[in-house]
């Protein structure tokens, strides 16, 4: 680069008035070039890393709040789906959840997407809590342990990309819901892509209008394919099993739900 | 443009540079604070939600 004054000496000393017209717009552009270039890098970069330190320090405060945040899980390490079935007969029928007034209510651990998996949920689905508070609930949907559909949405990318994974569940994956009620279990059933307008896939009993639920799912949204709007991915789970919150986390997350609420 | 800027700046070679620099930085943690945020509303790919959302 050098001094611009000398090198600027070496030039002819009158540029045409076309030819510094052409170069300062030379320069706009590719200023605008290199704002567009770090607009790029600040979404898919750094957005991560906030929305990453926000949801942390959130989920710590959120568990710090639930019942039972210091309970032990007793019983040694079974499979996820041994403990979920213990839990069953153990405790029987899940009681419903509720928002207790509170914006965040809930942890969502998913062991497929990452040991140190583990999210909270907010109520609302705006650019405000997606952006910055990670999940949130679709506010006319049911909560876990009801009879219906606890719909919740997140990022696919940008903004701490919760949902990056949502793709790599396979059947069988057990996903947990954490409120003050306690722990909620899910079974990973399937999943879908649809049209963005598709809002039938919120319903009590998804695409059925006025059916009645019998069993409580949870539907995960996000965008797809990824870096696109274009559809919206969707993945279903059933709700299977639920502990109180005195009995511990279930076995299979126990340690990331120590990690995450930072005690350990 | 810049080579304006640049002339316009005092001091020596070294202090126009160091101000330069500062001002680099100054007009990124702007962008990044204010102007991003606000213009990731017209990103696409800021939506990942189904149905009219209220």
């Amino acid at each position: 680069m050098g001094s611009a004054s000398t090198s600027c000496r070496r030039l002819p000393r009158r540029r045409g008035r076309l030819a510094a017209l052409a170069g300062g717009l030379g320069e706009v552009a590719i200023t605008l070039g290199v704002v567009l270039l770090l607009f790029v890098a600040w979404q898919l970069w750094w957005t991560n890393i906030d929305a990453d330190r926000t949801q942390a320090e959130l989920a710590h405060r959120t568990i710090q709040h639930f019942p039972g945040a210091d309970a032990r899980t007793e019983g040694n390490a079974v499979t996820a789906l041994k403990a979920s079935e213990r839990d069953r007969e153990r405790f029987g029928t899940p009681p419903p959840a509720s928002l207790h007034g509170a914006q965040t209510f809930g942890m969502l651990y998913v062991p497929r997407f990452g040991e140190d998996y583990g999210r909270p949920i907010s109520e609302g689905v705006g650019s405000d809590v997606l952006d910055h508070l990670g999940i949130g609930h679709y506010p006319r949907t049911q909560l876990p342990g009801e009879a219906g559909n606890f719909a919740v949405a997140a990022h696919r990318q940008t903004h701490g990309q919760v949902f990056w994974n949502i793709d790599k569940l396979v059947e069988g994956d057990f996903l947990y819901v954490q409120t003050r009620e306690g722990y909620y279990t899910y079974r990973y059933r399937d999943t879908e892509v649809v049209d963005p307008s598709a809002s039938s896939v919120l319903l009590p009993v998804p695409h059925q209008p006025g059916r009645r639920a019998s069993t409580s799912l949870l539907t995960m949204t996000s965008c797809d394919p990824p870096f696109t709007t274009r559809m919206r991915i969707v993945a279903y789970a059933e709700l299977e099993s639920w502990r109180p919150p005195s009995a511990g986390p279930p076995a299979p997350i126990a340690e990331t739900v120590t990690r995450v609420s930072g005690a350990g | 443009m810049y080579a304006w800027l640049f002339g316009k700046l005092p001091g020596p070679f070294w202090v126009r540079l160091l101000i330069s620099a500062l001002l680099v930085v100054l007009v990124i943690l702007v962008l990044m604070e204010y102007v991003f945020p606000w213009a990731s509303q017209y990103s696409p790919w800021a939506e990942s939600t189904i149905g009219l959302v209220q």
